[in-house]
C-alpha cells in the first residue's frame, strides 16, 4: 500500500473484479434458472394436435322445426401424460337449416369462456355468467352484450348421407376477431 | 444451568437479545386494539401456511386424482372436512383481514412518512391474497372450481399483446389439463406464499421500526412494553379469528347434524357438463359484477385498465395526504369505493337468487355431489376418475338422455325427465281457438291463458304467435311396465288419453278398440291377474316383493294371458308367434326387451311396420349401446340406492 498509486488503478481494479465476481454469481445462479425456466414455457413451444372432424351425431337427432340441441364433442385426446381414448373435449349446438343445412356453434361464450344455454322462449342464447344474448344463429342480439362478438361457428359436414361431423376448435375469448386458439 | 445455556446459546447467536428487544420493545402511549392488525395478517396467513400444508401432504394434482384426492381427504381422512374448512374460510379471512388493515391505515392516516412502504407493501399483498384464492378455486378440481376458475383465465386473455402467451403459459396448454393443475399447484402453495410472505415480513419489520403509529403527545396513556399488554391484544384478536373460522366451519353441523360436515365439494370437473352458476369467491362478486356494464371488446378497462388505475390511486395517497384537504380526500375516495364495491356485490347476489337458472345449476351441483358421495361409497373411484362415475350412473344420466332424445314425444310423469314441461311456439291458423288449440294438447284453456298472459285473454287471430306446452305424441313413461302402468293401459277412460295411446296414430287402433270392449267391470279381476302377470316378466326392482308374494296370482294371469283373455290372438308370449301384430310380451318391460325396443321398435317382435314414429335408436346410431342402457335401467328404476336408515 506504500508504493505510487496509480490512478484510477485500485477503481479499475475494483470494477473489474467485481464484474467478474457478478457474472461468476449469474452465471452459477442463472443456469439452473434458465433451464427451470425453458421446460416452463414448454407449452408455449409445443403445437397443439390437429384439429380433425369428428362424428358427433346423426341427422335423425336434430329436430325438424331448426331447435339448437347441445351435443357433446368425443375425441382422443392427449393432455400431458395421459392419452385419452374417447373424452368429451367441448360441446356444439347443432341445429336444422331450411334446404337439408347445417349450423354448428360453439357453446363456449367468447366474452369469457362460460357455456351458453338455448332458451325457448327467447328463441336465442343466453350466457349464464355476464348475461349476453344471442339470437338462433348465433348473432349477437344486443349491441351491449358484454360478449365482443357473435358465437363462433364450426365447420360441420353431413356425411354418408346422415352422419353428422364437427370440426371442433376453441377460439381466443374476448376478442372482436374469431382467432383459432393455436 | 439453564442460565448458562441460555447465555452461551446468546453469545453465539444474539437470539436472546433480538428476542428480548422484540418482547419488550417500548409502544409510546401504550398498547392499542388497532395495532392487531397487522398481527392478524400474519396469523391468518399463519393458519393457511399450516393448514395448507397438511392438505398438501394428502392431494394430488392432476386430472383423474385431484377431486379423487380432496374427497379422499373431505369423507375418509379422520377430521379431514374441518382442515379443509379451516383453509377454505381462512382464504376469505385473509382478503378480508388484509382490506380491514388497509383501511384502518389509512382512516388513522398511518401511511404518512415514514411509514409509505409499509403501506405500499399492504397494497401489494391485496393482488397476491386473491390469486392465491383464484389458484386455490380450481384445486379441488370440481365443476364449481372448472368452470369458475374458467373466467379470469379467459380475461387473462385480454391482456394486451401478452394475453395468449400468459394464458396458455398459466394453464400450460391450450386447454385445462394437467398442467393447469400442477401450476396452479406451484403458484399456489410455492411461489405465492413465498412472495407473501417476504412482504409481510418486510411490513413487520417496518412496523416494528417505525413504531406502530405516531402518538399525540398530549394523550396521557403512558408507554407499555409490547410484552405482555400488547401480545395479550394480539393473541386474543387472533383467537377470536380462530373461532369465527370454526364457527363458519361448524354452524352447518349444529343446523343439520346429520349433513355431511364441511364445506361442500361439487361434483367432479366434467369440460362436457354445463355448469351455469360460475362464479368468483364473494369478494370478487363486485368486479364480476362490473363486467357485466362493458360491451364486447371493452372488458380490458373494466377487468385491467381501472382497477389499475385505481389501485395507483391507493398508492399515491401517502403523497396525497400531505396537501391541506388530502387525508380527507383519501377518506372520500376510499368510502365511495368501499360503498360502490358493496353495491356491485348486493346487485349480483340479487341478480342470482331470481336468476331460475343460476339456482337450477346450483341445485343440480348440490344433488350431484350428493349423489357422488352415494357412488364412491358404494363403488369407489376406478382409476380413471370419479366424473366416470356419475357418467354411468342411470339415476344422473337417464333424465338428460330422456330430455333429449325421448321428450319431443313421450313424457316422463307430465315433464321431460328433468322437470321442464316442453315448450312450443305455434303460430295460430284460421279457425283456431283457445279451446281448440288447447284441446290438441290436451290442456285447457286456462293453462293456455297462463302461458300467455301478454294476452290478456283475448280472441286468436290468425297469424298470432303464441306459447304452448308441446303435445305428447307418445305414452307417458314414468313407471313403464309395472302394475300401476298397466292398469292405467287397460283402462277404457285412460288407454285413449294423453298417457298412453292418445297422441299417437294407435289412438282407434285394435289394442284401443279391445280395452273399450273388454275391460269391463265384470273381467276386472282377470285383468288383475294378467297385470301381475305381465309386470312380473319386467322383474323390476320396485315391484320385486310383489313379485315373489303374488306367485299364484302371476300363475293364473299366465294361464289368462294365452288362454280366456286371448292377448296372444295378436302378440306373442312365451313362444314366438309370426302372425303377431303387437309388441312381444315375453319378457315385456324387462331391461333386455327394453333395450331391444329402443335400439330398433321396426322389428318384427314389436311394432314392425306399423310402428309410429319412434326412431331406431341403435340402427340408426342416434344413440350408441351404453347410452340406450342407462335410459333402460333409468326407464325401470333401476340404479344404486343407499340403504335407507343411513341417512335421512
Amino acid at each position: 500500500m506504500q508504493a505510487e498509486p496509480v490512478p484510477g488503478a485500485d477503481r479499475r481494479e475494483f470494477l473489474k473484479k467485481s464484474c467478474v465476481a457478478s457474472c461468476l454469481g449469474l452465471a452459477a445462479l442463472g443456469t439452473p434458472a434458465v433451464v427451470g425456466t425453458r421446460v416452463f414455457l414448454d407449452p408455449l413451444t409445443r403445437s397443439k394436435t390437429a384439429e380433425t372432424f369428428v362424428k358427433v351425431t346423426t341427422l335423425a337427432t336434430l329436430p325438424e322445426d331448426g331447435t339448437p340441441v347441445q351435443f357433446p364433442v368425443l375425441a382422443d385426446r392427449r393432455d400431458a401424460w395421459t392419452k385419452f381414448t374417447q373424452v368429451p373435449i367441448g360441446a356444439v349446438f347443432l341445429q336444422r337449416l331450411p334446404a337439408d343445412k347445417l349450423l354448428a356453434l360453439s357453446v363456449v361464450c367468447p366474452h369469457a369462456g362460460c357455456f351458453v344455454d338455448y332458451d325457448e322462449e327467447k328463441q336465442g342464447f343466453l350466457c349464464p355468467c355476464h348475461n349476453s344474448l344471442f339470437t338462433k344463429d348465433g348473432g349477437l342480439k344486443d349491441e351491449q352484450s358484454p360478449s365482443p362478438r357473435p358465437l363462433d361457428t364450426l365447420e360441420v359436414e353431413l356425411r354418408n348421407k346422415s352422419e353428422v361431423w364437427v370440426r371442433f376448435q376453441d377460439f381466443q375469448l374476448g376478442i372482436k376477431e374469431k382467432q383459432p386458439v393455436a | 444451568m439453564i442460565k448458562r445455556v441460555l447465555a452461551w446459546v446468546d453469545e453465539r447467536t444474539g437470539l436472546g437479545r433480538f428476542a428480548e428487544a422484540f418482547l419488550f420493545q417500548n409502544l409510546p402511549g401504550g398498547s392499542r386494539w388497532r395495532y392487531v392488525w397487522g398481527t392478524l395478517v400474519l396469523y391468518v396467513f399463519a393458519l393457511q401456511a399450516v393448514t395448507g400444508f397438511f392438505l398438501w401432504t394428502a392431494y394430488s394434482p392432476s386430472t383423474q386424482t385431484a377431486w379423487e384426492s380432496v374427497q379422499f381427504i373431505q369423507n375418509e381422512m379422520t377430521g379431514g372436512w374441518l382442515l379443509r374448512g379451516l383453509h377454505h374460510f381462512g382464504a376469505q379471512a385473509f382478503v378480508v383481514v388484509l382490506v380491514l388493515h388497509l383501511l384502518q391505515m389509512v382512516i388513522y392516516g398511518v401511511y404518512r412518512a415514514p411509514r409509505e412502504v409499509n403501506f405500499w407493501l399492504v397494497l401489494l399483498l391485496l393482488p397476491l391474497a386473491i390469486a392465491m384464492s383464484a389458484t386455490g378455486w380450481l384445486l379441488p378440481y370440481d365443476q364449481h372450481g372448472f368452470w369458475a376458475s374458467r373466467v379470469p383465465i379467459g380475461i387473462m386473455g385480454v391482456t394486451p399483446v401478452l394475453g395468449p402467451w400468459l394464458q396458455k403459459i398459466a394453464m400450460g396448454g391450450s386447454s385445462v389439463g394437467h398442467h393447469t393443475l400442477t401450476h396452479f399447484l406451484a403458484l399456489h402453495a410455492g411461489l405465492l406464499p413465498l412472495g407473501v410472505a417476504l412482504l409481510l415480513g418486510t411490513h413487520y419489520y417496518l412496523n416494528r421500526r417505525h413504531g406502530f403509529a405516531d402518538v399525540p403527545k398530549d394523550c396521557g396513556c403512558p408507554d407499555e412494553k409490547y410484552f405482555p399488554a400488547q401480545f395479550f391484544k394480539d393473541a386474543a384478536a387472533c383467537l377470536a379469528v380462530l373461532v369465527v373460522l370454526l364457527g363458519f366451519v361448524l354452524a352447518p353441523l349444529w343446523n343439520n347434524p346429520a349433513a355431511a360436515p364441511g364445506v361442500m365439494l361439487g361434483a367432479p370437473a366434467d369440460p362436457s357438463e354445463q355448469y351455469s352458476a360460475a362464479r368468483p369467491e364473494w369478494f370478487m362478486l363486485f368486479l364480476f359484477q362490473f363486467l357485466k356494464y362493458f360491451p364486447g371488446g371493452t372488458e380490458v378497462w373494466g377487468a385491467m385498465v381501472i382497477p389499475g388505475f385505481v389501485m395507483t390511486v391507493i398508492a399515491l395517497m401517502p403523497f396525497v395526504a400531505k396537501w391541506k384537504h388530502g387525508h380527507r380526500f383519501n377518506l372520500l375516495f376510499l368510502g365511495t369505493l368501499t360503498v360502490g364495491a358493496l353495491t356491485l356485490t348486493r346487485l349480483a347476489m340479487v341478480e342470482d337468487s331470481t336468476d331460475e337458472t343460476y339456482l337450477a345449476a346450483k341445485a343440480k351441483d348440490r344433488s350431484s355431489s350428493e349423489r357422488m358421495r352415494q357412488l364412491v361409497g358404494e363403488r369407489g373411484i376406478p382409476p380413471s376418475g370419479g366424473a366416470t362415475l356419475l357418467r354411468d350412473d342411470p339415476f344422473t344420466q337417464g333424465p338428460k338422455l330422456f330430455a333429449k332424445n325421448c321428450a319431443s314425444c313421450h313424457r316422463f310423469d307430465g315433464h321431460d325427465g328433468t322437470g321442464h314441461r316442453p315448450l312450443n311456439t305455434y303460430a295460430v291458423r284460421a279457425g283456431d281457438t283457445w279451446s281448440t288449440v288447447a284441446e290438441f294438447r290436451f290442456l285447457k284453456s286456462e293453462q293456455l291463458h297462463e302461458l300467455n298472459k301478454g294476452m290478456n285473454g283475448r280472441e286468436l287471430k290468425t297469424g298470432d304467435q303464441i306459447t304452448v306446452y308441446a303435445r305428447p305424441w307418445a305414452p307417458d313413461l314414468k313407471g313403464f311396465a309395472s302394475r300401476e302402468w298397466l292398469a292405467g293401459l287397460l283402462d277404457p277412460a285412460r288407454v285413449d288419453g294423453p298417457h298412453y295411446f292418445g297422441g299417437t296414430k294407435f289412438k282407434d287402433g285394435k289394442m284401443v278398440k279391445w280395452v273399450k270392449k273388454n275391460a269391463t267391470s265384470e273381467n276386472a279381476d282377470g285383468l288383475k291377474k294378467v297385470i301381475a302377470a305381465l309386470s312380473a316378466e319386467a322383474k323390476l326392482k320396485s315391484q320385486a316383493s310383489a313379485d315373489k308374494a303374488d306367485a299364484e296370482l302371476i300363475k293364473q294371469g299366465r294361464a289368462l294371458l294365452t288362454g280366456e283373455l286371448a292377448c296372444t290372438d295378436c302378440h306373442s308370449f312365451g313362444k314366438k308367434d309370426p302372425d303377431a301384430t303387437g309388441p312381444d310380451l315375453t319378457g315385456y318391460g324387462s331391461r333386455a326387451w327394453l333395450v331391444r325396443f329402443i335400439s330398433n321398435p321396426n322389428h318384427a317382435d314389436f311394432y314392425g311396420k306399423r310402428n309410429d314414429r319412434m326412431p331406431a335408436f341403435a340402427d340408426k346410431q342416434i344413440l350408441d349401446a351404453k347410452s340406450i342402457g342407462l335410459l333402460a335401467d333409468w326407464l325401470r328404476g333401476d340404479w344404486y340406492e343407499p340403504p335407507k336408515p343411513a341417512r335421512k
